[in-house]
């Protein structure tokens, strides 16, 4: 049956079934799951080294006191489009990528079951985006109202205003057409044999994934939609002049909000459950509790939402509430790190860079879970809420989280997409880089925040500038690093030393992706392959 | 613990006693009153709760890349899928922590959250990009910005030094007056968009809301200037709009309110009818000062 709508595919879409089709009509018209989550990653890389430019620009203008490159009004543009940019533009599509490369591969199904609709939901990222970085350019700059999008604040955005709520409408719609495709992939195509219970851990948390998303992309949408209306149409959701409530803004987007951190950290959670077993050559500990655990935080994450309000003035009740639900998360978290260190525990450990960034990502991860338990408690809340402790901590579980998580993950498969070994010094040179300079970045800033300094601030009092100057250097550090690993991805692409199907012959890789060629050719699981 | 809390308590001291200097300060302060020491408190328990558990799981991580490695010959044990028993133990611990960290914290927060029997009220209204503050027992109300030698520095390449200018970005002209020891209860509104109150030794943060009403209370238990900032993204000068508490002696404070009424009685309703009347009020009361 599988190899029939393969053939039926093919001869659909007019594609060749010995290969792709030539020139830039490849990837305009693609359908081909390979080539999207190539579009995917690539299009990721490049708004990961946008997003970090700003990022870039932020570090320099807080390398020391005063004001010495931008103005204010810039330095809110790009805090602001940072965010929007490596939360939308960077971490989403990269795991969108790998879904569309490796799920297809790890449920031996030869193509995502919706493949026009993939075209479509890539395509429109690339307008989503454009429509987001144009707006450095019109009147009244850049959106600078924080990513969160607070009114009343965010109504003061200039001509900037309208098009960001639409590029966030453009990257909702994509995000849930990448959702809706994963779900029906995941659930109908999978090998004969491929019991739920069986899936590799990466596709477990991906379907959990496409299930927060398809709940909470809408009730962003909605959200500024809202914000449209009260800006152009008269009405007055967020305004307290007509009888609304800003407040009723923080709690529909941080109903969103939270679920969407997740979002960014359950692929990531897959994809180093993937990896530790396969360079401890021993399989994955406690799997079923791994699958229970991802969606036990899936279910959390719709009541822990007001965690980012606590000094919203909420009723002691809510303060109560919302405080003890969001410890209640730090258990199934903790179920996650300790099968983690178990499946190493008598393990052999190898330490190729997959393993290394994954190691990482165990270990800094978990000092972001602590900060983020150290956050649930509100009258603690108090003291650190909207400071440079909060910007440590997500940086902490996005950056050597989510992003090192990636990145063990292109180091993981890069061989199997492109057929190429890469080079593995200056994979282990680009790991420690990244190591050392993130904990250099963002480890300065839990004591900034500690001491007083709030976040989104461009400028600062002089006992803060040490840990600034340090912290800044580290980012230079680490965002310089970040081009080795384009070099080693695009020459690991163009040419390398041949890799086997199984890539690491010495590890133990489980899987069907590893049981097809390396480069995994244009057309896989034309037959289905038989799950035991 | 006693070690962390006099580490603390250096840090505290570096963080109040030089402003001017830089720092290298690593923690939170202990603050001035019993909310903000109770927070403190509350930070250094999860902290070191954190940090035990720290040492366990990253003992073990540790522990298996040293020992478990294929270098070595390690030999991989594939039996170990599964523990019932460990997986119980893993989870029930981290309950019984929580309930541990739970207790104090909830209890706090019912503390803090409690701001009947006040002596004193002062309205707090945030404005882009200055603070307006209105004792509404005395009739006395003034607006609160940035200090003019830091608003001079901190203008895109200024010339000036910014370590040559006293307490940089945490200063104002008129800073906030309440006498020591006393319950002060803050209504905290905004004109524009949202704000955030924050002085960190007084150990409580809350929103300032556009057509909303907050609440806070504090009662600073040593006099002494303390400072803090807007801790709401709040538009272009969001870093630029300082809080600074002036805790005074109870009959300092008295004099002081005292020449603020005899100056100026009319304040308070020239206030409400325009924010540039109020300006010229609050210029007017600082002459006058």
């Amino acid at each position: 049956m599988s190899a029939e709508h393969s053939h039926h595919a093919a001869h659909e879409h007019g594609h060749d079934d010995h290969g792709p089709a030539k020139g830039i009509g490849r990837w305009l018209f693609a359908t081909n799951h390979k080539d999207i989550g190539t579009m995917y990653l690539i299009f990721s890389l490049v708004m990961f080294l946008t997003g970090g430019t700003m990022a870039m620009v932020i570090r320099a203008e807080l390398f020391k006191p005063g004001m010495q490159l931008v103005d204010p009004q810039f330095f809110n543009s790009m805090t602001t489009m940072h965010a929007l940019i490596m939360v939308f533009g960077a971490v989403m599509p990269a795991f969108v990528g790998l879904a569309n490369w490796m799920i297809p591969l790890q449920v031996g199904a030869p193509d995502m079951a919706l493949p026009r609709m993939n075209n479509f939901s890539f395509w429109i990222l690339p307008f989503a985006f454009g429509l987001l970085l144009m707006t450095l350019f019109v009147p009244g700059g850049a959106p600078a109202g924080g990513w969160t999008m607070y009114p009343p604040l965010v109504v003061q955005t200039g001509d900037a205003f309208p098009m960001m709520i639409f590029a966030v409408h453009l990257m909702g719609a994509s995000s849930i057409m990448g959702s809706i495709n994963v779900i029906v992939t995941i659930m109908n195509m999978r090998a004969p044999g491929m019991t739920l219970l069986k899936m590799p851990l990466f596709v477990w948390t991906w379907l959990i994934t496409a299930y927060l998303l398809i709940a909470v992309m809408p009730v962003l949408a909605g959200a500024v939609t809202m914000l449209l209306t009260d800006h152009y149409f008269g009405t007055s959701f967020f305004s307290a002049y007509g009888g609304g409530d800003p407040v009723m803004f923080q709690h529909i987007f941080w109903f969103f909000g939270h679920p969407e951190v997740y979002i960014m950290i359950l692929p990531a959670f897959g994809v180093v459950s993937e990896i530790i077993p396969t360079f401890s050559r021993k399989p994955l500990f406690g799997y079923d509790s791994m699958v229970y655990a991802t969606a036990s935080i899936a279910f959390l994450s719709f009541i822990v939402w007001a965690h980012h309000m606590f000094t919203t003035g909420m009723p002691l009740a809510g303060e109560l509430f919302f405080m003890l639900s969001t410890m209640l998360i730090a258990i199934p978290t903790g179920v996650k790190v300790f099968n983690w260190t178990a499946t190493m525990w008598r393990g052999s450990l190898s330490f190729e860079p997959p393993m290394l960034f994954a190691l990482s990502f165990l270990f800094l991860f978990t000092i972001g879970g602590f900060s983020g338990l150290m956050l649930a408690i509100a009258p603690a809340d108090f003291q650190y809420h909207d400071t440079y402790f909060v910007v440590a901590h997500f940086h902490y579980v996005l950056v050597p989280g989510a992003i090192f998580a990636i990145m063990a993950g292109v180091y993981y498969w890069l061989p199997k997409w492109t057929g190429h070994m890469y080079n593995m010094t200056l994979a282990k040179t680009h790991f420690w880089l990244s190591t050392i300079f993130v904990n250099v970045l963002f480890f300065p800033q839990h004591f900034l925040g500690l001491a007083g300094m709030p976040r989104r601030i461009p400028d600062y009092n002089t006992q803060f500038a040490d840990w600034n100057m340090i912290s800044s250097i580290g980012g230079f550090g680490f965002g310089l690093s970040q081009l080795l690993f384009v070099y080693i991805v695009w020459s690991t692409a163009r040419a390398g030393v041949k890799a086997t199907d199984r890539v690491w012959e010495g590890a133990n890789p489980q899987g069907l992706e590893w049981t097809v060629p390396s480069p995994a050719p244009h057309h896989t699981f034309d037959v289905a392959p038989e799950v035991k | 613990m006693s070690k962390s809390v006099k580490y603390a308590a250096i840090a505290a001291s570096l963080l109040l006693a030089g402003p001017a200097f830089a720092a290298w300060t690593l923690n939170m302060t202990t603050g001035i009153t019993p909310v903000s020491r109770e927070a403190h408190n509350l930070h250094m328990l999860i902290f070191w709760i954190c940090v035990v558990i720290a040492v366990i799981v990253f003992g073990a991580m540790i522990y298996s890349i040293v020992k478990f490695r294929k270098s070595t010959g390690a030999v991989p044990d594939t039996t170990m899928l599964h523990s019932t028993k460990a997986e119980i133990i893993w989870t029930a611990i981290p309950i019984v922590i929580l309930v541990v960290m739970a207790i104090p914290a909830a209890d706090q927060l019912v503390r803090i959250e409690d701001t009947s029997k006040s002596d004193m009220t002062i309205k707090v209204t945030g404005y882009q990009w200055k603070w307006q503050y209105e004792y509404l027992d005395s009739n006395v109300s003034f607006f609160s910005t940035l200090a003019r030698d830091s608003n001079a520095a901190r203008q895109l390449n200024s010339g000036i030094d910014p370590f040559t200018v006293k307490d940089y970005l945490l200063d104002v002209d008129h800073p906030l007056v309440v006498p020591v020891g006393k319950k002060v209860r803050v209504l905290l509104t905004a004109s524009d968009v949202i704000h955030a109150w924050w002085v960190p030794a007084l150990g409580m943060k809350k929103d300032a809301i556009p057509g909303f009403v907050n609440e806070l209370w504090f009662r600073a238990e040593e006099t002494g200037v303390y400072r803090g900032q807007c801790a709401e993204l709040c538009g272009r000068d969001h870093g630029f709009m300082p809080v600074v508490v002036d805790v005074k002696t109870q009959a300092d404070y008295d004099a002081w309110i005292k020449a603020q009424q005899g100056e100026k009685p009319a304040v308070a309703q020239a206030t409400d009818s325009s924010p540039a009347l109020a300006n010229q009020a609050a210029t007017t009361v600082a002459k006058a000062e």
